[in-house]
């Protein structure tokens, strides 16, 4: 690692190697900012998490793929202190985090959303926002009856509060009560509310479950720009749209396992994933014109595919309708 | 039936040191669930714990009104302490259990005969309030038709409430209020912001716990006597209705709440007597009618929790989205 010029990189752009030698599952990182080995979970007889090694690479956005029931989640449970391993030790930023309460794990700089989305219903969103600032003196009982000790603080994270609100599209809804945002809105008031804690490292959820096709666009953009910040990305996501465009690399899971790593183009190529997880066409768009030329392309090509052959009967129907459209 | 005295004993109800004690106790309950989500289903042993607290200190240690009051309100910390430390970890609904089992267990520790000689068993304690009124700085004489010892508890309740209030509202209206209602809607979310929940909660519980003594030592100063019958589970659940009379998260709801909880069974109650008496009602004994008055406060909670679930203060929004 060259210590010297680490400070004048730009994150966005920086395209060294990530890995230190082979893509291959649980290799080394050049700079890792979270390390797992041998960390087991298991429900019952079910192993839900096995996993032998994992590097997270900082400055990085890396998305954590795989089947249902592979062990995402818990996976991000264990990481964070809402659940705790059977065996294994795991740090972050070199601290171990064994026997660390969530809380704690959540001051070192380590933040996480949920997949079932968790906001304060009752609240508003600008309450919301300001609950997950840090360092707020005026949350210490022995400060909390006297606003002259917390005022000020008050000011500096609701000024921050309302450029992150901004940022998110929620500005309009500030006084609402967050109960009455839409699933999607909650999505975004969650992670908006994890960045208020200033993070290192943010452990997103399935970020894009239920947020428009619009908005998704400029939150991928949001997510991107977090790296230039400095911040580390950890996501899970089963949209493969996004992972491919915004990733760095790719951890797949399946079975509690890290079955394959790498940098995107690569995982997505790899037989096994293909198989365990994403399906044979993955990589099609079918939402454009072009998308259904290749794919019909590569069905004709396909041998086990009727397309193209005598036997198509309605298929090729559809096919055709759909380029119809598309122009 | 004499409308004037009817008024007169309801409108005396309001200011009761009884009114202002479950006024308190009611505050701590909002401390409680309303702006932290702990189901407390205890109040009345905190009450007792303070009450009991007071007395044994003055009688059987002749420790001055101060001394005693701050043995009270320690005690009070540490039976929150006893209830928190292993409940607080676990979900909503054990506190629940485990304060109502511990309320009953003071109760009967207090009425055990191998005690008698400290906590009177079931005749309670009697005699301890002298230090209290020894500080009565009203003298002798009339004051809006009560004698001074009545008017000073009075003055000291109400202005205990006041207080209270306001401590808890600016408690409230704080960072630290905020995460308390963070915690009473999800603690999970609260602690991947890196808030330590268990302290939180466990700063509630004493809160209102404390404001639970209090209330105890209100409640049992102008009687002159603290028995453990009082203690039963049955108070809490008065507690319960007025905080839910009053509005749950809101500073001024469980006041107004006790309020309206003793006007209206002193009302009901007068009526109900006057009717007997006039001969208008013959099918219910006075005796009957005392039962009745709790039934129709039962009936009136029903009726109010059906068309007014937030309370007579609650913000209406907050409940629209339950």
């Amino acid at each position: 690692m060259s210590e010297t010029n680490e400070q004048n990189i730009d994150y966005m752009t920086d395209s060294r190697p990530i890995a230190v030698g082979e893509n291959t599952p649980g290799c080394k990182k050049r700079d890792p900012i979270v390390v797992a080995e041998d960390v087991t979970r298991s429900f019952g007889g079910i192993n839900a998490v096995d996993v032998e090694y994992l590097e997270i690479p900082r400055h990085k956005i890396t998305a954590l793929i795989g089947p249902n029931g592979a062990g995402k989640t818990t996976l991000f449970n264990l990481l964070t202190g809402f659940d705790t391993p059977n065996t294994g030790k795991w740090q972050f930023e070199g601290n171990s985090l064994a026997g660390v309460s969530s809380y704690k794990v959540a001051r070192m700089g380590m933040v996480r959303t949920f997949q079932l989305t968790k906001v304060m219903g009752k609240l508003t969103v600008m309450e919301n926002m300001r609950l997950g600032a840090a360092d707020q003196p005026g949350e210490r009982l022995s400060k909390a009856l006297f606003k002259g000790m917390w005022g000020g603080r008050e000011k500096e994270i609701t000024a921050q509060a309302n450029i992150l609100l901004e940022k998110f599209k929620l500005d309009a809804k500030k006084d609402d009560y967050a109960a009455s945002l839409s699933g999607g809105q909650r999505k975004l008031l969650e992670m908006a509310r994890s960045l208020m804690v200033r993070p290192k490292l943010v452990m997103l959820d399935e970020p894009m479950a239920g947020v428009n096709p619009a908005l998704t666009q400029s939150l991928l953009d949001h997510i991107k720009n977090l790296k230039a910040e400095g911040m580390t990305v950890l996501f899970v996501e089963h949209d493969m749209n996004m992972v491919r465009h915004i990733a760095d690399w790719v951890v797949v899971m399946a079975e509690g396992k890290v079955v394959a790593e790498g940098p995107p183009g690569e995982v997505m190529k790899n037989p096994a994933v293909i198989d365990a997880y994403l399906g044979a066409h993955h990589d099609v768009d079918l939402g454009d014109a072009e998308g259904i030329k290749v794919l019909e392309a590569e069905l004709e090509a396909d041998e086990e595919s009727v397309v193209g052959t005598e036997d198509a009967g309605i298929l090729s129907d559809i096919v055709e309708t759909k380029k119809e459209d598309g122009k | 039936m004499d409308f004037g005295f009817i008024f007169s004993s309801a409108l005396g109800e309001l200011f009761s040191p009884t009114t202002a004690a479950y006024a308190l106790a009611a505050l701590g309950l909002a401390v409680h669930f309303g702006y932290s989500g702990l189901l407390n289903f205890g109040q009345a042993g905190f009450m007792a714990v303070g009450a009991y607290g007071f007395a044994i200190s003055t009688l059987s240690f002749d420790a001055p009104f101060f001394l005693a009051l701050i043995i009270s309100v320690l005690c009070s910390v540490i039976f929150a302490f006893i209830l928190g430390i292993p409940t607080l970890r676990l979900r909503a609904d054990y506190l629940a259990i485990v304060t109502i089992a511990a309320a009953e267990i003071v109760r009967y520790v207090v009425t055990t005969n191998q005690l008698t000689s400290v906590t009177g068993s079931a005749n309670g304690l009697a005699a301890f309030e002298n230090t209290f009124y020894a500080m009565n700085p009203f003298p002798e004489g009339s004051y809006m038709g009560m004698n001074n010892r009545d008017f000073f508890i009075r003055v000291v309740g109400w202005g205990l409430v006041i207080v209270c209030c306001v401590l808890v509202w600016l408690l409230m209206r704080s960072p630290w209020g905020r995460v308390l209602k963070g915690i009473r809607e999800d603690e999970n979310a609260v602690r991947s912001l890196g808030k330590n929940v268990y302290a939180y909660k466990m700063q509630a519980l004493i809160i209102g716990g404390v404001l639970g003594a209090l209330a105890g030592m209100i409640f049992t100063l102008p009687r002159g006597a603290v028995q453990p019958s009082n203690y039963g589970t049955e108070l809490t659940f008065f507690l319960w209705t007025c905080l839910l009379l009053g509005g749950m998260a809101t500073v001024l709801g469980p006041v107004i709440g006790a309020m309206i909880f003793w006007v209206v069974l002193s009302l009901t109650q007068s009526l109900l007597y006057g009717l007997i008496e006039s001969g208008a009602v013959t099918w219910l004994t006075t005796v009957q009618a005392g039962q009745l008055r709790y039934i129709l406060v039962g009936v009136a909670l029903m009726l109010l929790m059906i068309f007014r679930p937030q309370g007579v203060f609650g913000n209406k929004k907050e409940l629209a989205f339950a």
